[in-house]
């Protein structure tokens, strides 16, 4: 492979593994965001519980 | 725009990204033909010009939201405007890469500043790179956003300088292929060249949906806490 060859590969490989690397990194994110909302569903199902149990309890 | 829209922009554009782009490279590298003087290492202009070209697309996007923001007073534009920003800036980091490797093999340096067109370019990189800097020592809000929203819109003023540059100096090694004549060179280099332009534009325009969405998932998420707290 000649030098022209090389320093041309190179150039098209910074940028394939810069959009590969910020894939990974949005991949993380939306991994991050997954487990935020299933944390999230988590505590509302657990204070809706909470609450039918409240208004089940009987008055006087 | 409803959120359903919006995904199938986002697997439109990176669909096409992805085709222009892997047909791009394939082009630049095994059918244009090789240019007389540089020889092979010429190939890199394929991928250099429309990553610097996008970076300006972006940069201006950054702009003409940070306007419609001052125009409009609608806090969405603030979230759009730093997102292109911060693709403009990605797509900098590339251009400043590819062309020091393409100097390397052209000229055997990584860098030299006498050149106004490098010097400028890096200028503008520097400026939107300062862009974080100011939007993270100013507390969220509406003066954030008319603040970040200023910088943006001056900071597109340096596009026209950066670009005219090589055509104003008197004294350069940075070639010049597009002029008041047309693009010079071939028709099978200018085609290649159009459809790498067009895989990076769409491959830009992928990215800012996905990262747009993930920011404004993001928002509410924090809402969303904040409530159940």
């Amino acid at each position: 492979m000649s030098a022209g060859e090389r320093y041309a590969f190179a150039a098209y490989a910074v940028v394939l593994a810069t959009v590969l690397v910020y894939l990974v990194i949005i991949a993380l994110k939306v991994s991050r965001l997954e487990r935020d909302l299933g944390e999230l569903a988590e505590r509302a199902h657990e204070r809706r519980a909470a609450e039918e149990r409240k208004e089940r309890v009987p008055v006087g | 725009m409803s959120t359903s829209l919006r995904n199938n922009q986002s697997v439109l554009l990176a669909a096409a990204a992805l085709g222009l782009l892997g047909s791009g490279v394939a082009l630049a590298l095994f059918w244009a033909p090789e240019d007389a003087d540089q020889g092979f290492s010429q190939r890199i202009f394929y991928i250099h010009v429309p990553v610097a070209l996008t970076a300006y697309a972006c940069f201006g996007w950054a702009a003409w939201k940070a306007l419609r923001l001052l125009w409009l007073r609608e806090e969405r534009y603030d979230l759009e405007s730093y997102v292109a920003v911060h693709l403009g800036v990605i797509f900098g980091v590339l251009t400043l890469a590819t062309g020091s490797i393409w100097a390397k093999a052209s000229w055997d340096v990584w860098w030299t500043w006498g050149e106004r067109q490098l010097v400028l370019f890096l200028v503008l990189f520097l400026f939107y790179s300062a862009y974080f800097m100011l939007r993270y020592s100013v507390e969220p809000g509406r003066r954030r956003a008319n603040l970040c929203a200023v910088y943006a819109l001056f900071g597109v003023v340096l596009i026209p300088v950066s670009f005219l540059a090589i055509r104003l100096a008197e004294q350069f090694i940075h070639p010049v292929v597009f002029n008041a004549d047309g693009p010079q060179m071939e028709d099978s280099m200018f085609a290649t060249f159009l459809v790498c332009l067009a895989g990076t534009l769409a491959l830009a325009g992928a990215l800012y949906h996905v990262e747009l969405a993930g920011k404004r998932i993001d928002a509410r998420v924090r809402r969303l806490r904040e409530l159940l707290a």
